[in-house]
């Protein structure tokens, strides 16, 4: 009776072991994963470093589901840039370009506006009522490659 | 260890590291081009120089711009973006860049050209500073990679001068 007890024992305890190592090895990849999309957000400076084109008009050089890769920083910006943007209230991310800026001499704030390539008219119809322009703090980053 | 899952996974995960390398190689490749772009740019006709209901001055140029970036495309190029833009400073903005005109060239065969036009988009200030205004027109291009770095470049043309009264 002694030695069926101890096998139980042993097996249970063994489960127990690989459930937990299991557990925790799960643990340490789902960790890693998030350690890494950090690491990557702090480098790229923006939130989202990689994004995907959900629309078609940047085409022909961006179609629909092309991945791009953002990236951030305090340069200031300029015309051409293909730039992401928030427009406020909506959470839909928007990957245009720079056409137009205009820089202030005293405090370096700017106003700029947008088009998408494929599109006819510029970005003014897709900012709210009233706004003309975008300012730095609308853009969340700069497409850097595909 | 031989399991289907297992096996999948390593070939997935074996797929995709080789993509990530092919793609990054495809981009540095570019790297090895040395391009020799050619533009000019010449202002044809200042059609007309109002300044708008809301105090911003507008002005309407005919524009001649011939162009040479043949030497731009690589196997890895998708298409090439250029863009003609005026620039110049105001006393209340340091920077100002109106794009004047944009186009796609996507091919080779379509990177040498001339076009006479007006411009595409309105050459609007932000305020009435352009009477007399000498401004550069500076063409920008942005290469678009199949996948990898984009990169652009600029050539300056400088020298360009509004008149002084509106017309």
């Amino acid at each position: 009776m002694g030695w069926i007890g101890g096998n139980l024992e042993s097996i249970r305890s063994l489960q127990t072991k690989q459930a937990l190592t299991q557990a925790v090895n799960l643990g340490l990849v789902v960790t890693s994963a998030l350690i890494l999309w950090r690491g990557l957000m702090c480098v790229t400076g923006t939130e989202s470093p990689v994004v995907v084109v959900l629309s078609g008009s940047m085409e022909p050089g961006f179609q629909r589901g092309d991945i791009l890769f953002l990236h951030m920083n305090q340069d200031p910006i300029r015309a051409g840039e293909i730039v992401v943007f928030n427009v406020d209230g909506k959470d839909i991310p928007i990957v245009h370009r720079v056409i137009e800026v205009h820089e202030r001499q005293d405090t370096g704030e700017v106003d700029v506006l947008t088009k998408g390539d494929n599109n006819e008219e510029d970005d003014r119809l897709l900012y709210p009522y009233g706004q003309l322009w975008l300012q730095k703090h609308h853009i969340t980053g700069r497409a850097i490659g595909t | 260890m031989h399991s289907f899952g297992y096996r999948a996974n390593a070939l997935v995960t074996f797929a995709v590291t080789i993509l990530a390398a092919m793609c990054s190689l495809a981009s540095l490749s570019d790297n090895f081009n040395v391009p020799t772009p050619t533009a000019d740019v010449k202002v044809l006709n200042i059609n007309w120089f109002q300044k708008q209901p809301n105090g911003n001055d507008e002005v309407s140029l005919t524009l001649n711009i011939s162009v040479d970036l043949s030497s731009m495309f690589t196997w890895n190029t998708k298409q090439v973006f250029v863009f003609v833009a005026a620039e110049y400073e105001t006393p209340q903005n340091a920077l100002n860049q109106v794009s004047l005109w944009d186009g796609i060239i996507p091919s080779k065969e379509h990177a040498k050209f001339w076009i006479h036009t007006t411009n595409k988009y309105r050459f609007i200030d932000q305020g009435s500073n352009l009477r007399g205004k000498d401004f550069n027109l500076t063409l920008h291009w942005h290469v678009m990679p199949k996948t990898g770095k984009m990169f652009a470049d600029k050539i300056v043309k400088s020298g360009y001068h509004l008149p002084e009264e509106y017309r």
